[in-house]
């Protein structure tokens, strides 16, 4: 498949790797040039001698998508820095762009259920954040904390 | 009042500060949303309890400020990605009837288009269209633009080239679906009858469907030239 991440931050980076290994197409794109160092931790090779693509650009210019191929992307992973950002570029990639699959990461989980509802595809750290912490803690206060309780 | 409106104005910077203060003026109910706490501190001396800090992406923020009965949402903050979300999330999760949102970089237009948030202000487009207004070498100018509506209205100079110059109007063979509205001369505007026969320099405007622009911009010997298009929304 071809993957497109629009920015190549810890989650992009790391995300790319992997897919590039799992042997995928992978492209990405981000404003800041110095992010592309990311790509090559862990890695031998250039990242475009190991296969991997390379854009700088904005992910709001749709000349910078469309160097960076979305035109023929299966997948569009928006990763970036902003909740904003993330949630206009992938709905540019679903109704203008039409790629199959979009994904967005929004860090404020009430905005992720709502645009959930709406029909995109998003995935919310903050969401699993606190779902492990909130399984953390209860397996802290019960049921061994309520033995305590009682004796 | 019985016009008055709850109106949430999005961004306190010069424009969102600004635009609160006539809306007050004119009897509205208006609140602001900052989402800078220097900038919220500055401005709530002035605008007080019709100042609310946040981050008006934030739903709960928006709902704070009562969106749920607002008549209208304007998103002016330096932010484009967050005037056309917060516009998009009025419209469709609120219902709010009215939005507006400010366009920083006309190259997002675009995406105000696509993702149906309009009307939308760009500064710079209107800067560009006073520019086109003011430079003769423009011989065509457009003054409205209604796409949805398909009706536009724009300003054609008559020169020496024109095959329509001395012609009465009632001779004009204009294409169906567009009407003379005014003619500017040196010594005034007017609105013109079938008697009036154009002259050179003069600034004819007419109303139309934009579909028929070429065919009508063609038959007045006017050169449009795609550059006079470029900045206009």
């Amino acid at each position: 498949m071809f993957i497109l991440i629009v920015g190549i931050g810890r989650v992009g980076s790391t995300l790319a790797r992997t897919m590039l290994s799992d042997g995928h197409e992978v492209s990405c794109l981000d404003e800041d040039p110095e992010s592309h160092a990311r790509l090559e931790v862990g890695f031998e090779q250039s990242w475009e001698d190991s296969g991997g693509q390379f854009t700088v650009g904005a992910g709001l210019e749709t000349d910078a998508l469309i160097t960076a191929g979305i035109e023929r992307a299966d997948v569009f992973i928006a990763a970036t820095n902003g909740d904003n950002t993330n949630v206009v570029i992938a709905q540019i990639a679903q109704k203008r762009f039409e790629v199959d699959h979009v994904i967005a990461r929004i860090l404020d989980p009430y905005r992720a259920a709502w645009y959930e509802q709406q029909g995109l595809r998003t995935v919310c750290p903050t969401r699993t954040a606190i779902e492990m912490l909130e399984s953390s803690v209860r397996a802290i206060s019960a049921p061994d904390g309520a033995e305590e309780a009682e004796a | 009042m019985a016009d008055s409106l709850y109106i949430l104005v999005v961004g306190a910077g010069k424009v969102g500060w600004n635009l609160a203060r006539e809306l007050i003026d004119r009897s509205h109910e208006v609140t602001v949303i900052e989402a800078d706490r220097e900038r919220y501190l500055t401005v709530e001396q002035e605008l007080e309890h019709r100042l609310h800090y946040g981050d008006a992406s934030e739903l709960w923020v928006l709902e704070r400020a009562g969106i749920e009965r607002a008549d209208m949402v304007i998103a002016v903050t330096g932010d484009d990605e967050d005037n056309l979300l917060i516009c998009q999330v009025a419209k469709q999760k609120y219902g709010v009837d009215s939005i507006i949102a400010r366009v920083n970089n006309p190259r997002n237009r675009e995406h105000f288009e696509l993702l149906d948030v309009r009307p939308y202000v760009s500064a710079t487009d209107l800067i560009m269209r006073l520019i086109e207004h003011e430079v003769p070498s423009y011989g065509l100018v457009h003054l409205l633009d209604l796409p949805e509506d398909r009706i536009e209205i724009i300003e054609v100079l008559i020169d020496e080239k024109s095959p329509v110059a001395g012609m009465r109007v009632a001779d004009l063979e204009m294409p169906k679906g567009c009407l003379l509205i005014s003619v500017l001369r040196a010594d005034g505007g007017f609105v013109p009858t079938a008697d009036t026969v154009l002259e050179v320099g003069d600034e004819v405007l007419a109303v139309l469907d934009p579909e028929i622009e070429d065919e009508l911009t063609t038959y007045l010997g006017v050169d449009s030239g795609d550059s006079q298009h470029s900045g206009i929304g």
